[in-house]
Order: structure tokens, then C-alpha cells, then sequence
């Protein structure tokens, strides 16, 4: 129902009375730029802390040895302590329904060569799993497979930076490169959320660098992803029972953390989880907070206009205006100014939370602040809703005041 | 055009109330030219805002251009007074905010009238009290007796059948209230019916018949010696 001669009464109203409509225009603006600000902030500290983690998946275990800091059962301190396939394949059978994937690592550096290019890089040596393990996106070609591992194969996957030092322009996958003197086939090239250095590294199968390099079957590493199907209390106290019975096979301390050592994303994503949580009970108090001050504020404001405007209403009612025509005007220019204002205060606030952007992340932990769209509507409609009751309430009573009464004031 | 029978008005103070209307019987025809007389207390203003509908009566009959007023609610009592009845207040009660034109065009714009249309007509009443010149003047931009001009171009727009005026000349000096009071009486002369309240003796007797208030009774109701205006 659009009525012009309605709205250029209200302009009118608005124009001629600046002060009381952008100082009632100033508390919405400044309650929802507010809002807007506190809440983008507290979403980017969030959004650091779900940040550090993004390139690994959320469900990992990492098993890690090195030399025993503790005697244990007659055997000496600063022993070696070594992981080997036996390890693995114990991992993998005892624990058979409460793992996903699972991988063996083993680190090395070499000097790949192709052509006239060349280049030392961090080589890792994995089993087919690791690619959803680390998240590993290929972009061209595959990732190593079950028969890479099973043949041995001379197979390796390189990082989009290895591929750019090496290759440039020119396509990668099918060539073979030169590493530590023996010739491998490029079957894929992959990127990685990770950042650069991700992303100078190259894959090739565990199997081949225990027979290539050293002709044994020792691991450095293994990381698992445990059955997503698990809760994290689930998966907290599974990694507990297999560092336990790892404890046990390989003779180590109860209590030394030194020589294994398992780090399991689940209790990092408990404590994320833990910190989220708080940090949304603070948004939630320090947003409604705001929001009830705002609202508080138009309330006051719409008291006070509609007092001053009694007089005006009792003229109004005497020339004929019905009291609906009065609350509906009322109304109507109080939803407007909150609509503008909020508007207002919500481009201010994310066009203020775009310029801060990511300057924060290093010494405040604030990653791209921002506020959805779908809490920054709703919180404005909330102050025009509360505009309306505003304006609605004590305009209604003004309204059903006898014109008598209402000349009268002043 | 308007019928008063028995009417009572009481306002309650506290826990007592005053009774300020103790049975009034009125009976003002089509065309006629009314002032009601009385001291300040009297009753004569709440008369008026009965007949004005700005205010309810307590007991007995009250008929407008035929019609029993009773119960009214906020929204007929608007429309009726839209349809039939125009007012001059003696403090002008003008909006401020908006221009001569604009004031006088408003009881149009409740009446729904396009804008242009009402323009045009306030245009023309404004030019009728003499002050086309001052159609986009604020209200605090015009004198007294300019002020009450407009407001009587407001009365009048909606071509009501009966004009209201409380103290029109109240708040004016004597030679604006002489000009305010040949308005008055040019309207009647057109036969619009006119009803005054006023103390003032002159003002009294240049209206056509005087009805005296005291105590909130009617003490005379008299012609005056004025049979047609000048």
C-alpha cells in the first residue's frame, strides 16, 4: 500500500524536525555499526583459531618416536626407539574400525634435477592415504596409489612450486625427473592450503624409499584419521588406548613423553571447540547488549518526539485525521529513519572490518573479521521491529488522547 | 443544524466532580450568525467542544445537521468534524513546520484529496482572506491577525456547514480583531452558519443573536440589533 501524500508527510516531518530524526538516526546507526564491529572482530579471533589448522584434516593423529628419556624395565635411557612396518600393520589391524586413513612417513631431502633445472627439496615418502590426511589437492595428474606402493615404483608427485622451478610452463606429469641419481616418472602435481612451503614438497611411495634408501623397513612417522564417526571424547580415549598399548609393544615408559610421542587433532578440537563456545557466549552478551541499548535509545527518543508532537496531533485530529492515520504516520517515520540509519551503521561497520582485513592476524589473532549477512539482517531488523513498537506504543496512546486534551498541551 | 436538548457535562477532580454543563437546550439553524457570551468558567468553552465533537457529552441529546450524536468513537468523531466543521482557536493552533498553504490544505489531505487539487482550492481560500501573497510563509513568519486569517482559510476549505470559533479575537489587537470579525461576517453573509464564543461585549454585537452562559445555564438568548451585516 503505497501512499505518496503518507510519505511526503513524513519526509516533510523529517526535514523540517533534522535534529530529532538524526539524533534518533544516530543511535540506530551507531548501536548496529557497533554490533556489526564486536561481532566481526570476535568471528575473526574464531576464524584464527580454526585458521591454524586449516591444512591438515580435523581427525589426524600423528605417532612420532625419538629417544627414550626414562629406564624402563631394565632398558637403558636414550635408547633408539624405531618404528617399522610391523608397527604399522599393528596400528592398522588392532584398530581396524576406528581409523580412516592411515599412512607411513618417512622424511628425506633431495636434489631433483630436470633438464638444466634443479633444486633440493623436502621429500616425503607416504602411502596412498596421505593425500586426504594432509589435504592434499592435486591439480594435474594423481596422487600415488595402492599399486605404487605394492610395485615399488619409481612414482612421484610434486608440489605446484617444484613444478613451477622445474618445469615453468611447460607440462610436468609423464616426465621424468633426476632424483639422487636415480630417474622417477611425475604422475601428478598438487597444491595445498598450506601456504609455500606445502607446497615445495614431493610425494613418492613409502615402499620405494625403504628399498632405495637404506633397504629396510623402517618408518619415521605415522599419522592416522581416525573414523569420523567418532565423537571427540571417542577419539580422545582411542588415542590414549593405542599410546598405551604402543607403550607396551615397544617397551617404553609409561611416562615418557620423549620417546613417543601421539598428538591427536581431537583434543586441539576440543579446546577450539571450548574457546568457540566462550567466545560465542561473549558475542552473544556483548551483541544483545548493544542491541538492547539501541533499542533502549529509540524508545526515549520516540517518547520524546511524540510528546513534543501532541499538539500537533490534537490540529491533526480536529481537521479530521483519525487516529489510525496518526500512528500509521508515526510509525512509518520512526521504521524509516531505523531502516536508513541501520543500513548506514551496517555498511560502516564491514566497510571498517574490509580495512582492518587480515593487519591484525599477527599480533592480535584476528584473521578476516567479519559478520555474516544473515546476523547483521536479522539485527537490524531487530531495531526496526523495536522501532516500530517504539513509535507504535506511545504514538497509539497520543493518538487516543481526546483532541481536547491534546490542544491543550504543549 | 445544530440541536441541543438537556445537555449535561461534568469533569471529575479528584475524588469530586465539577459539573459544568447543568442542562443547556439549543437549538442554532442553518445560516445563522451565534456568539455565546460568559465569564471565563462559565461552561462556554466546553459547549463549544461538545458541538465541536473534541470532547463527549455526560447526558442529553445532541443533534448535528440532524444526527443524534452518541458514542462516538475517535474515528467517526473524525470524520464528522472533517464533513461538517470547521474551527478557529483563539492561540491559531497553525503547524509550524509547514507553510500558510500547506495548513490550509491539510484537512483536504484527510478528506483524501490529491495533492494538486488541494493546492489549487487552499490557494484559493488563502486568496479569499487576502493573503495568496503569503501562501509559503511559516506560521512564524505572519503577524497575529495573518495567522488567525489563515486559520479561518483552514476552517473554511472543507466547506463545512458550521465554523466554530473560540475567542478568534483573543489573542488579537482591536483593528485586527475588527478585520478577523468583517471575515466572519462575510462567511455568514455567504450562509455559512457561525458560532462564537467570546467575552468580549463588541465582538458580541456584531454577531446576529447573543446567547448569555452563566454557571453553566443559559440566563438569555437574544437577537441582536445587527440584521444584516456590512
Amino acid at each position: 500500500m503505497f501512499d505518496l501524500d503518507r510519505w511526503r508527510e513524513i519526509f516533510q516531518s523529517i526535514n523540517k524536525n533534522r535534529l530529532r530524526s538524526v539524533m534518533s538516526g544516530f543511535t540506530v546507526a551507531f548501536a548496529i555499526l557497533l554490533f556489526t564491529l564486536l561481532f566481526g572482530i570476535a568471528n575473526g579471533l574464531g576464524n584464527f583459531f580454526k585458521g591454524a589448522f586449516v591444512d591438515t584434516a580435523e581427525n589426524s593423529i600423528f605417532v612420532r618416536v625419538r629417544q627414550t628419556s626414562k629406564p624402563y624395565k631394565g632398558l637403558q635411557t636414550g635408547r633408539k626407539i624405531q618404528l617399522k612396518n610391523k608397527d604399522y600393520e599393528y596400528i592398522s589391524e588392532t584398530y581396524k574400525n576406528k581409523i580412516e586413513y592411515q599412512s607411513a612417513i618417512i622424511y628425506k631431502n633431495f636434489s631433483i634435477k630436470y633438464k638444466n633445472e634443479a633444486g633440493t627439496y623436502s621429500v616425503t615418502a607416504v602411502n596412498p592415504d596421505y593425500q586426504f590426511l594432509e589435504k592434499t589437492i592435486v591439480t594435474e595428474g594423481r596422487f600415488l596409489n595402492k599399486r605404487d606402493i605394492k610395485q615399488q615404483s619409481k612414482s612421484i608427485v610434486i608440489g605446484r612450486l617444484i613444478k613451477q622451478d622445474l618445469f615453468g610452463e611447460r607440462p610436468a606429469v609423464g616426465k621424468r625427473v633426476n632424483m639422487n641419481g636415480s630417474s622417477y616418472l611425475v604422475i601428478g602435481v598438487f597444491s595445498d592450503e598450506g601456504g609455500d612451503n606445502e607446497e615445495r614438497k614431493a610425494y613418492i611411495p613409502v615402499s620405494t624409499a625403504q628399498m632405495m634408501y637404506g633397504n629396510n623397513d623402517y618408518i619415521s612417522q605415522i599419522n592416522l584419521g581416525y573414523d569420523r564417526n567418532l565423537n571427540t571424547d571417542a577419539a580422545i580415549a582411542f588415542g590414549n588406548q593405542m599410546e598405551r598399548d604402543l607403550r607396551k609393544k615397544l617397551s617404553i615408559h609409561p611416562d615418557d613423553q620423549t620417546a613417543l610421542s601421539i598428538r591427536n587433532m581431537a583434543e586441539a578440537n576440543k579446546f577450539i571447540s571450548t574457546v568457540m563456545f566462550a567466545l560465542l557466549l561473549i558475542i552473544v552478551f556483548i551483541g544483545s547488549g548493544t542491541l538492547i541499548a539501541g533499542i533502549i535509545g529509540i524508545s526515549n527518543i520516540m517518547i520524546f518526539v511524540i510528546k513534543e508532537r501532541t499538539k500537533e496531533f490534537g490540529i491533526r485530529k480536529a481537521l479530521g485525521a483519525q487516529p489510525a492515520s496518526i500512528v500509521g504516520m508515526v510509525v512509518q517515520e520512526s521504521v524509516l529513519i531505523t531502516t536508513i540509519a541501520g543500513y548506514v551503521g551496517l555498511t560502516l561497520g564491514t566497510y571498517l572490518l574490509s580495512l582492518i582485513g587480515d593487519s591484525l592476524e599477527e599480533d592480535y589473532f584476528i584473521t578476516n573479521p567479519s559478520v555474516s549477512a544473515k546476523i547483521v539482517i536479522g539485527a537490524t531488523f531487530v531495531l526496526v521491529l523495536s522501532g516500530l513498537i517504539a513509535g507504535y506504543v506511545p504514538a497509539k496512546r497520543a493518538a487516543n488522547i481526546k483532541p481536547i486534551e491534546a490542544l491543550r498541551a504543549d | 443544524m445544530i440541536k441541543i436538548e438537556k445537555l449535561h457535562k461534568s469533569y471529575p477532580i479528584g475524588k469530586d466532580s465539577l459539573h459544568v454543563l447543568k442542562g443547556i437546550d439549543l437549538h442554532i439553524k442553518e445560516g445563522e450568525f451565534v456568539s455565546i457570551m460568559g465569564s471565563s468558567g462559565s461552561g462556554k468553552s466546553t459547549l463549544l467542544n461538545i458541538v465541536g465533537l473534541l470532547d463527549g457529552h455526560d447526558e442529553g441529546n445532541y443533534y448535528l445537521n440532524g444526527q443524534l450524536i452518541k458514542e462516538l468513537n475517535e474515528k467517526k468523531a473524525a470524520v464528522l468534524r472533517n464533513k461538517f466543521l470547521g474551527f478557529v482557536f483563539q492561540s491559531f493552533n497553525l503547524i509550524s513546520y509547514k507553510t500558510a498553504l500547506e495548513n490550509v490544505a491539510l484537512p483536504l489531505y484527510y478528506k483524501g484529496m490529491a495533492r494538486k487539487e488541494r493546492l489549487k482550492i487552499a490557494l484559493d481560500y488563502l486568496d479569499k482572506v487576502g493573503l495568496k501573497d503569503w501562501a509559503n510563509h511559516l506560521p512564524n513568519e505572519l503577524s497575529g491577525g495573518q495567522k488567525q486569517r489563515v486559520a479561518i482559510a483552514r476552517a473554511l476549505v472543507t466547506k463545512p456547514k458550521v465554523v466554530l470559533a473560540d475567542e478568534p479575537t483573543g489573542a488579537l489587537d482591536s483593528i485586527t480583531s475588527d478585520s478577523v470579525m468583517d471575515l466572519l461576517k462575510d462567511i455568514n453573509n455567504e450562509g455559512m452558519t457561525v458560532f462564537v464564543i467570546t467575552h468580549e461585549e463588541e465582538v458580541a454585537a456584531q454577531t446576529k443573536r447573543i446567547v448569555r452562559l452563566k454557571d453553566g445555564l443559559i440566563t438569555s438568548d437574544e437577537l441582536t440589533k445587527v440584521t444584516k451585516a456590512v
